[in-house]
């Protein structure tokens, strides 16, 4: 059977399961990476719904809605949730449907396995979610778990958590190592390295930083959990540990999952930005170097979440002169994909202004990053608003714009539909309003000294968060346009046809949407 | 055109929605202290720098991304050009950036080995975070003493108006003297708590076991307020620091008054009856400013990591099984031991007042000198099982 005639029947080997049992026990990349996708979907709305508490406790100086020990598991729960339940199941279901299509290989290299990294999550999420629910405190330490809070003084929640985070862990080694082997072996005929389109490249790179940093966080809540139950004392100074050990691991994880966050982002919008200028990507082997630099400086910067905490004047410099050099492969990237658009034929759909307001905004979060490598000046800017607000800045229209970017951008090609042009532009422009709103006032909240986490502040900062409340509230609101969006594609709309962008040049353009079940089932050949 | 309209309808709302915005705010803190110590004007200058260099970044690439945008959209420059690579600009725009960076490098770190100067310092102070307050030391001049909040519990329950230093103010400040060099050896209790002072630049991490420094020499008599900045619980946002510099005369004076204020309350009646009225009033305040951060204003806790003291088997049971735990603590939880952090009065109040509030009717009635006896028995017990003299972290 010709692969032409494949296309003609869409639904030509259908998964023969029906109803739950397809979903459980599929093994297909597209049902897979939409799973994937409607989970990240799910827990948004969760942690969105945890950062609007906290909006609304800080809307007002006062204790409000919710007391201190509850405020804290909102901002615990908010960021695990956004971090592992949100960008990084997003970003692997982009995976997972489009780099077989885009390198044209007929599904992932290790089908059962990949059922399993997704099937994988859903528990650990209900684990770490049950956590509310239990009599006593949830996970109440922030994001970050530092010890001796999370071990000595963690409420008994704590294990779940634990036990959520390993889940996580196993899901994501799985999960990349399944995107390596698909990327090196699965390539059709005269897909060189070099040929291989940026978000694969993108992928590729981010898929060995979790390989390499994921045993790193199990490794860091083991020792947490050893220290809680077992009697160690990694963590413990009276035992000869040493807390800050935890922040050496936890960070050398911490900082190259930043850019296993930001890295597929950076794919994504390599991919729209050159489709909607109508020309191709500007330095595309740059981009490329400029990738697995960006990924090998990674793992020597971790220290510069903890120059407070305070080290010898020579890991000082070195830390700071490290985190400095991210700033050159990254502005790289930034001229690069500024030149792409030069001198184009610029057309603005949703996913190119949602490209753009990710290159914006991502400029403006690179920027106070370089303010925060500067060791001394961190030393003001550590543990306070600031450094909300820069997170937020490399975070919401870095990686979550470059998601919703993505959706956009491949929804026509998923569903066979266009979705709502209108509607998606109200979604981009509200968005990138109420986001600014949002979080612009807390770099003016943090330089004038309001630290994070906390559910109470001084009279002074008190205009500001109000700002900036109101601004998240607008932007929670703005989300359900695109569920809205999401849902109202997948039940009709105009049809997208093989190709809806006129600039697009990668091969998942060629098979028809939505694709049939079982695509390039006889690999295209490039030339 | 209609489309450019509308882009200009837009970009005017937006911009005024921010000026509005901008207005209501003028009046407040936008931007990072200059500060008062040495330290504190150099991080500020490279601050400075660094936000300009970045506004000049921006500038340039927005302006050349934003020229795109109008000139090149499709409908002015239909045709794109193919151009995808030249090699000229790519170095050019690593290189400019590199030596950007180099610029900021170097008085970035001239600033990183002034703040590691710790030497010839004329003071030094002792920091140590406490769930959730501080504990100040001036170890040559043998003065102690623990710093609590001090906004009271009915502004944070919104049921007063807020004072002007809202939970920025303190029952006993630290204080030090202007124009000489502070040094703060910082550290914690229980968890890692973090000593900041905005105007000092100083901000260090108190982490238990070990032991930190910093330094300020402040420039300018005043009072400077600060936060703890490392979460460490429920009350991290109830900790703050106050610190007053005063002159070196006027600092000599309060060292003398510290001093001498110790012997006074060492030796102020110790026999004394305290009344039932008055060891609850009392009591109330020190529940407040020490245990009400975990059990709670209402003594309901948060079970099962902090229990209840409503009808609880403690305030219900032998008085001085209370007294013990409140004194040593429980190890392996989260309650500390108060014993050299609260004095017989405050223990015997306290107890008083866990006995006969929160529907806990047992009518007792504790006085300071059953706590010293409890006190001084637990001493010599902890001496006779503990040959080795006591390290204090």
């Amino acid at each position: 059977m010709s692969s032409a005639a494949l296309h003609q029947h869409p639904h030509f080997f259908p998964n023969p399961l029906k109803w739950a049992a397809r979903w459980i026990f599929t093994t297909n990349h597209k049902d897979i990476g939409t799973l994937y996708l409607w989970l990240a979907m799910i827990m948004f709305l969760v942690g969105g719904a945890m950062a609007m508490l906290i909006r609304a406790e800080l809307f007002q100086p006062g204790a409000r809605l919710i007391d201190p020990e509850f405020f804290n598991q909102m901002t615990t729960l908010h960021g695990l949730i956004m971090v592992f339940g949100v960008v990084m199941p997003a970003m692997t279901g982009l995976a997972n449907w489009m780099v077989p299509l885009m390198i044209g290989a007929p599904d992932m290299a290790l089908p059962r396995l990949n059922n399993w990294s997704f099937w994988i999550l859903p528990a650990a999420f209900t684990l770490l979610i049950s956590t509310l629910f239990m009599s006593g405190p949830a996970p109440d330490f922030g994001w970050t778990f530092y010890a001796p809070l999370s071990t000595t003084y963690g409420p008994p929640s704590t294990d779940f958590m634990i036990f959520a985070i390993h889940l996580m862990g196993l899901s994501s080694i799985m999960g990349s190592i399944n995107i390596i082997a698909t990327i090196i072996n699965m390539r059709c005929p005269g897909m060189t390295w070099m040929k291989l389109p940026m978000f694969v490249w993108t992928w590729f790179v981010t898929a060995f930083l979790l390989l390499a940093v994921m045993p790193v966080l199990a490794g860091c809540v083991t020792m947490v959990l050893a220290d809680r139950h077992f009697g160690t004392s990694f963590f413990n100074a009276a035992g000869g540990g040493d807390p800050v050990l935890f922040q050496h691991v936890f960070w050398f994880f911490g900082h190259p999952e930043v850019y296993i966050l930001i890295l597929p982002a950076f794919g994504v919008i390599s991919e729209i930005i050159p489709t909607f200028s109508r020309k191709p990507l500007f330095g595309y082997v740059c981009m490329v170097y400029a990738t697995v630099s960006i990924a090998l400086l990674s793992f020597f910067v971790w220290a510069h979440h903890m120059f407070t905490t305070e080290m010898p004047v020579a890991g000082e410099l070195f830390f700071m002169y490290v985190t400095m050099l991210v700033a050159v492969p990254t502005g790289v990237k930034v001229f690069n994909w500024v030149t792409t658009m030069f001198r184009g034929a610029l057309t603005f759909e949703t996913p190119m202004l949602f490209a753009i307001g990710f290159l914006v905004l991502f400029t403006i979060g690179g920027c106070s990053g370089v303010m925060l490598s500067l060791a001394p000046a961190d030393f003001q800017y550590q543990d306070t608003y600031f450094v909300v607000a820069h997170f937020h800045y490399v975070l919401v229209p870095g990686s979550i714009f470059g998601i919703m970017a993505a959706v956009y951008y491949w929804l026509p090609k998923w569903t066979g539909h266009r979705y709502d042009e209108r509607l998606g532009r109200w979604h981009f422009w509200l968005s990138l309003i109420f986001l600014n709103i949002t979080f612009f006032p807390m770099h003016f909240l943090g330089l004038a000294g309001m630290p994070r986490r906390v559910p109470d502040y001084a009279l002074q900062f008190a205009d500001f968060n109000q700002i900036a409340s109101l601004g998240a509230f607008g932007f929670g609101l703005a989300q359900l346009i695109f569920l809205w969006v999401i849902i109202k594609t997948i039940v009709s709309g105009k049809a997208a046809g093989n190709k809806p962008w006129e600039g697009g040049t990668t091969l998942e353009w060629d098979l028809p949407s939505p694709p049939p079940y079982h695509t390039w089932v006889h690999p295209p050949h490039l030339d | 055109m209609k489309l450019l309209k509308k882009m200009a309808l837009k970009i005017t709302v937006f911009l005024s929605l921010m000026l509005v915005s901008w207005r209501a705010v003028a009046d407040y803190q936008l931007n990072m202290t200059s500060g008062v110590t040495p330290v504190s004007h150099d991080v500020y200058l490279l601050h400075m720098t660094a936000f300009y260099i970045s506004l000049v970044i921006c500038a340039v690439v927005f302006g050349v991304m934003f020229y795109a945008i109008i000139m090149h959209r499709k409908s002015r420059h239909p045709v794109a050009s193919k151009f995808d690579q030249h090699l000229g600009l790519e170095i050019t725009w690593a290189v400019i950036p590199l030596l950007i960076l180099i610029i900021i490098a170097i008085p970035a770190t001239m600033v990183v080995y002034r703040m590691n100067d710790t030497r010839n310092s004329e003071l030094v102070v002792k920091v140590t975070g406490y769930q959730w307050k501080w504990r100040y030391e001036y170890l040559n001049q043998g003065i102690s003493f623990y710093s609590n909040l001090s906004t009271p519990m009915n502004q944070r329950a919104n049921l007063e108006p807020k004072g002007e230093h809202y939970l920025l103010e303190v029952d006993q400040p630290l204080v030090i003297p202007v124009g000489e060099k502070v040094r703060f050896l910082i550290t914690a209790n229980d968890v890692i708590h973090s000593w900041w002072v905005p105007a000092f630049g100083v901000k260090t991490d108190a982490i238990p076991g070990f032991i930190r420094e910093a330094w300020a020499q402040v420039d300018t008599v005043g009072t400077y307020r600060g936060q703890c900045a490392e979460l460490c619980g429920a009350g991290h946002g109830f900790m703050p620091i106050v610190v007053i510099a005063v002159s070196k005369a006027d600092f000599a004076k309060w060292v003398a008054n510290m001093t001498r204020g110790k012997v006074n309350a060492d030796t102020m009646l110790p026999n004394k009856t305290w009344s039932k009225s008055e060891l609850l009033q009392k009591g109330r305040q020190t529940y407040n400013q020490n245990c009400a951060g975990c059990h709670q204003t209402e003594g309901k806790g948060l079970p099962p990591l902090y229990p209840a003291l409503a009808s609880s088997k403690i305030t219900l049971g032998p008085a001085v099984d209370e007294i013990q735990l409140v004194l040593a603590g429980k190890s392996g939880t989260a309650m500390p031991g108060f014993d050299d952090q609260l004095s017989d009065d405050d223990v015997a109040s306290v107890v008083t007042y866990t006995r006969n509030e929160f529907g806990n009717n047992t009518h007792d009635i504790i006085q300071p000198r059953q706590v010293a006896k409890i006190r001084e028995a637990a001493k010599i017990t902890h001496q006779s099982e503990q040959s080795s003299p006591e390290v204090n972290v």
